[in-house]
């Protein structure tokens, strides 16, 4: 909502700096987008009046002028006549015209014609044009720093004519030479207030001057809506019928002679610094009305209203409508419509018709002020398209009783200025009257709540600046409140007006009483070690969208008809990138490489810890199942295969989970088949018929395929992991026991076999854990070479075994005898021939 | 024989002179002191002497032997003096050289702006809760008093899965799971993602986290909401920041307001950061709407409580002078390891 400080005068006396109004109504409840102050930046321009034009010596699209500018001191007067020689383009100049002249010397905000705004503005200077001295500069209103869009309609080209009605010239004639700024009243504070949508009724300069009065403890006083001498009778002149109960209130008048012309300059000036373009007399008073009251105005040509009666009622489905705007809309009967005896002349609240429009020809006029149902405009808007002014004020709701109030005011306005004759009498259909249902509110409560304690008497008050009243004894309050107050329903709400009003900086500061503990869930303590260890080893975290394209599972190989494929899908997304929401996580690391990858980045290790979403088919409407995964990628110097195994083994260590199966896997898509692994671990299930071990498969990881890697734009060998977050709860233990640390010496025996090279050191280290039994307390493999004097087909391996007793110091004979077995089993189960080292 | 050990005492003190190492220094300690050394051959062959004679050579012999066993000392120690600053002269290196490479991971920036949000509420008895990314549009909008005509409900707005679920717009929906699942006392935070149909923009992006928080109890006020929301500022921006706030509207609290704290970049002097206003919007909170409380079957007039929600990215970007949101998203390993 814009507000215009001085306009706001005219219906409370706030008497203090914009500075000081902004920051107070910011306290009370209206908070501020902009403030911004207007006729500060101009300075040296001084009403003139063009005495005499002549063309210009040189070119014919510049003219030479003699202008008047009274007393004003100006460098370039002319010694004999006084008069300033000034060079202009502007086209719409006439002699005796009365303009904003800049002299030499002058500032203003611009931007001259055709040139960009700038910051500091504009200096002029006299100077030559095209060979004739030119001693000041007459001023557009952008030049003078308003935005085209509120410049009057039939000011738009040339210079501003300060007595475009030519009414003033007496006025004009006496202040010839003052600053213009003072003559013409600029000097405002404009105030842009962010309206909440609870508070519809300060979408209205009344609603924002209640605000004010309450803020200020000023008196608010309405505006004026009588009319002197009433003619006729309106009943002689139209008639109306509402047939829809989605029209809650229809008000109408009459104003005949209507003269259509320009507005005079204060109310111009209102809806200019108001931010709406003046238009003529009857459009202007239309919107000045509005912005007064927040009730949408109309007005139609009484002459196109067929066998004059006005009927509101449903569109037929399929019909055709021209609107205002010259475009045709097809109608369905969930529309309310202003209808004449034979056709549609508006949609109601959202736009009036081209048939019914105003026109300098137009004599009498048809006010509307009516009140249709909030709901119903939106949807009729929505379904058009076509979102205005009235409509946008209609859905967020209007006072039903502000609608004859609007009608006679705008009566009123149009006798003000001489603009037509008011008929007599009013329309109005309003079945049943909004009224204000008074709220019950407890003194106790409203302490209670705001943790104050303020006397009764105090919280009148505050109400009461706000034109409420107060009714009830004690503790008990019930308060009836202006029916533009459609968001006072419950006792909070009281709670709300009281609070503001005390000032929300004036209440106490305490901490909550009571003792909580803080926690968190075991998932969260899971993740969260899990972000700390990964990083610890040196992984990057990244964060990508919840939502992906389909094209992702395509680009990393899922095969057809795979789980991966079963998307939850978003109606309404921003674009297909973002149209399902992801099963894995492995499309955008890829992508998230390939981006960092393409921008010359020599190495990634990176991680994300998501969210991860399924159908749930089990449940109709049913949220879908969610849960997270640990996705890994690398690329670069250090990543491999087994630097992310490694990575991985560590990150699941930390959680306890120690004994891990990595199994070949050939089948998955992503990954490269012969170096990609299914990642497994056993955990004790507690079953009903007693505990029973259970593997789990945690993820998955590998080197990513070469035709996904090629994809993602990825010239060199990456690696990728996707985890479960479940696998890994089940299995996880955090709980971490002592064992006694070895008491007596180990014996440590190194082994070489050769092997075939299918051989798995997998499958040998579990051979040899299997025959060496409880003295072997690590295997460790160290080295695995290829080629002479190995055998080609074969490979060999060399590990480090560690043999220990618990209860003695080992002897040289008793390791011997269980390594002797070890090397036995090699040989007997693996075919593994001992080699010398 | 004085004069044999007088003889051997120079023949020690000349080789000693001339021993360039320890093993040289060993040589004459054999050579001299060994059990077949010169001083030991003198003093076996006192036998023949008399006892006065024998007594008198034997103190000269002793002290001939300590002179001679200090010396060797001496000598020794200067010996592996030396050593020593040879061997710390060959294997001086040059510390200038950089030191080996050590990689520590980063966090996303929206996962630590989360964690120090976390630890400041936890300090103050928080626990943490979270709820699902896909919602109710009841547990959205319905029951936080978001009714059926509010204008966040447009498909315009909102991502919807169907007519009934969507991509929580808020992290609100977790106050409903929690005043469902939870008796008072109540004191909880929840951090999570949030979806809006917003293009992705320097300051808009569709999916951004939220930190939503809960109090309920016997006798909580406004002035606590004001306590524990200054408290965390605080904490958060420094113990110098003020709070301000100001009225404003949530369907689900009543009163509302929003809270503006001092530039913590300029100290509220007015700055880029601030916009020149010396403060910056940081969150909503207001008291809990009895609508709300009565969702979940609390009883309004035992049991008041406060509310509010925060953007995470928002804090993020101001803290770390952040001027596009999307760089969040775009995960470019040079601006995630810029916050480590």
């Amino acid at each position: 909502m814009i507000v215009s400080l001085e306009w706001l005068k005219d219906y409370t006396d706030v008497n203090v700096s914009p500075e000081v109004f902004c920051d107070r109504m910011i306290m009370s409840g209206s908070n501020l987008e902009t403030m911004e102050l207007t006729g500060l930046d101009i300075s040296g321009v001084v009403v003139g009046k063009i005495e005499k034009i002549e063309k210009h010596p040189h070119a014919d699209k510049l003219v030479v002028l003699q202008v008047n500018v009274g007393d004003a001191k100006a460098f370039g007067k002319d010694p004999e006549t006084g008069l300033l020689q000034i060079v202009t383009g502007a086209p719409n100049v006439y002699e005796g015209a009365y303009v904003p002249v800049a002299l030499d010397g002058a500032h203003i905000p611009g931007p001259l014609h055709g040139q960009p705004k700038t910051e500091e503005g504009v200096d002029l200077k006299a100077g030559e044009l095209r060979g004739v001295m030119s001693y000041g500069m007459l001023c557009s209103f952008g030049e003078l720093g308003y935005d085209d869009k509120v410049v009057p309609v039939n000011q738009k080209d040339g210079i501003w004519l300060l007595d475009h009605d030519r009414k003033n010239s007496a006025a004009f004639e006496s202040a010839l030479g003052k600053d213009v700024v003072e003559v013409m009243g600029l000097r405002d504070a404009v105030i842009d207030f962010e309206i909440t949508p609870n508070r519809p009724d300060c979408l209205a300069m009344i609603g924002m001057a209640r605000e004010a009065a309450a803020t200020f403890g000023t008196e608010l006083k309405y505006p004026a809506i009588t009319t002197g001498e009433e003619v006729e009778d309106i009943s002689d002149y139209i008639k109306a019928e509402v047939r829809s109960d989605l029209c809650k209130r229809y008000t109408a008048r009459v104003v005949k002679d209507i003269k259509v012309e320009d507005s005079p300059w204060w109310l111009q000036k209102r809806l200019i610094h108001a931010g709406m373009r003046p238009i003529n007399n009857i459009v202007d008073i239309t919107n000045f009305v509005m912005l007064e009251y927040g009730q949408p105005m109309h007005a139609f040509d009484i002459e196109t209203i067929a066998d004059h009666r006005i009927i509101v009622d449903t569109a037929k489905n399929g019909e055709k409508f021209v609107t205002l705007d010259g475009t045709e809309r097809t109608l369905d009967d969930r529309m309310l419509m202003i209808n004449d005896a034979e056709k549609p002349v508006g949609i109601a609240g959202v736009m009036g018709g081209l048939n019914s429009e105003i026109t300098e020809d137009t004599r009498t006029i048809v006010i509307e002020s009516a009140n249709f149902q909030a709901n119903s405009v939106r949807t009729t808007a929505k379904r058009l398209g076509l979102r205005t002014e009235a409509s946008g004020r209609y859905e967020k709701g209007i006072d039903p009783n502000l609608a004859g109030t609007a009608a006679d005011r705008m009566c009123h306005l149009i006798e003000l200025i001489g603009a037509g004759t008011v008929v007599k009498g009013m329309i109005d259909i309003y079945p049943v009257p909004e009224e204000a249902v008074p709220v019950h509110a407890r003194v106790s409560r409203i302490n209670k709540v705001l943790g104050i304690d303020i006397p009764r008497e105090q919280m009148v008050s505050y109400l009461e600046s706000l034109e409420m009243t107060v009714t009830g004894e004690g503790d008990d309050m019930y308060v009836s409140y202006p029916t533009v107050r459609q968001d006072i329903k419950i006792e909070e709400d009281i709670v709300e007006e009281v609070a503001r009003l005390y000032g929300y900086d004036q209440l106490p500061v305490t901490i909550p009483k009571g003792n909580n503990e803080a926690s968190q869930s075991y998932s969260r303590d899971i993740r969260d070690t899990i972000r700390e260890s990964l990083c610890a080893l040196g992984m990057d975290e990244i964060q990508t969208y919840s939502f992906v394209s389909p094209k992702g599972v395509d680009n990393v190989r899922i095969a057809e008809d795979s789980w991966e494929r079963g998307f939850v899908r978003i109606l309404n997304p921003l674009g297909e990138d973002t149209s399902v929401m992801r099963t894995i996580l492995m499309p955008q690391m890829m992508e998230v490489l390939g981006r960092n990858y393409s921008r010359n980045i020599d190495t990634v290790k990176a991680f994300e810890i998501g969210n991860t979403f399924m159908m749930n088919y089990l449940e109709e409407n049913g949220l879908p199942f969610e849960g997270y995964d640990i996705s890994f990628g690398m690329y670069g110097a250090g990543a491999g295969f087994f630097e992310l195994k490694g990575i991985i083994t560590e990150m699941l260590y930390k959680l306890g989970i120690r004994d891990l199966e990595f199994v070949p896997e050939t089948e998955y898509g992503p990954y490269h088949p012969g170096r990609c692994a299914r990642i497994r671990a056993t955990h004790m299930a507690h079953l009903e018929n007693g505990d029973k071990p259970e593997e789990i498969e945690i993820g998955i990881m590998g080197e990513v395929h070469p035709e996904v890697t090629e994809k993602y734009g990825i010239g060199t060998k990456t690696y990728a992991a996707e985890l479960a977050l479940d696998g890994i709860l089940a299995l996880a233990n955090t709980t971490k026991i002592f064992k006694p640390l070895p008491k007596y010496p180990a014996i440590i025996r190194d082994i070489a076999l050769v092997v075939k090279e299918s051989e798995t050191v997998g499958n040998i280290e579990a051979v040899i854990k299997k025959t060496a039994g409880d003295l072997l307390k690590d295997v460790k493999l160290f080295d695995i070479y290829r080629g002479v004097p190995i055998p080609p087909g074969k490979k060999s391996v060399a590990f480090s075994l560690t043999y220990r007793s618990d209860e003695k110091t080992l002897k040289d004979d008793e390791a011997a005898a269980v390594h002797a077995k070890v090397v036995k089993a090699l040989a007997e189960e693996l075919g593994a021939i001992l080699r010398e080292i | 024989m004085k004069e044999s050990l007088q003889e051997i005492l120079n023949e020690a003190k000349r080789r000693l002179d001339e021993a360039t190492s320890l093993k040289d220094a060993e040589d004459v300690r054999i050579k001299i002191l060994g059990k077949k050394g010169d001083l030991t051959s003198i003093l076996k062959s006192m036998g023949g002497l008399s006892p006065e004679e024998r007594k008198e050579l034997g103190m000269e012999a002793n002290t001939v032997k300590a002179q001679i066993e200090q010396m060797l000392k001496n000598t020794q120690e200067q010996l592996k003096a030396a050593a020593q600053e040879a061997r710390f002269k060959a294997e001086k290196i040059d510390v200038t050289e950089p030191g080996k490479e050590f990689h520590l991971g980063t966090e996303h920036p929206v996962t630590i702006t989360i964690n120090e949000i976390s630890d400041v509420f936890k300090s103050m008895g928080f626990t943490l809760t979270e709820g699902p990314e896909i919602e109710t549009v009841y547990n959205n909008f319905d029951a936080l008093n978001a009714g059926p005509d509010h204008p966040a409900r447009d498909w315009t707005d909102t991502f919807y899965i169907n007519d009934q679920v969507l991509l929580r717009t808020q992290t609100s929906p977790v106050q409903v799971r929690t005043l469902q699942s939870m008796k008072p006392p109540i004191r909880v935070f929840a951090p999570g993602r949030c979806f809006r149909c917003d293009t992705p923009d320097a300051t808009h992006s569709p999916m951004f986290h939220q930190v939503e928080g809960l109090v309920v109890d016997e006798g909580i006020t406004m002035a606590d909401l004001k306590g524990v929301l200054d408290t965390f500022a605080k904490k958060m921006f420094g113990s110098e920041t003020r709070t301000k706030f100001r009225p404003h509207h949530f369907p689900f609290t009543e009163p509302s307001a929003e809270m503006d704290v001092s530039c913590f970049k300029c100290g509220g002097r007015g700055c880029r950061v601030c916009k020149g206003s010396g403060w910056i919007e940081i969150l909503g909170c207001g008291m809990v709407h009895p609508s709300v409380l009565k969702v979940g079957g609390i009883d309004t007039e035992k049991y008041t409580g406060f509310a509010f929600g925060l953007g995470v990215e928002r804090v993020a970007m101001l803290k770390h002078e952040i001027d596009d949101i999307r760089l969040l998203y775009e995960n470019d390993v040079r601006f995630i390891e810029q916050f480590k």
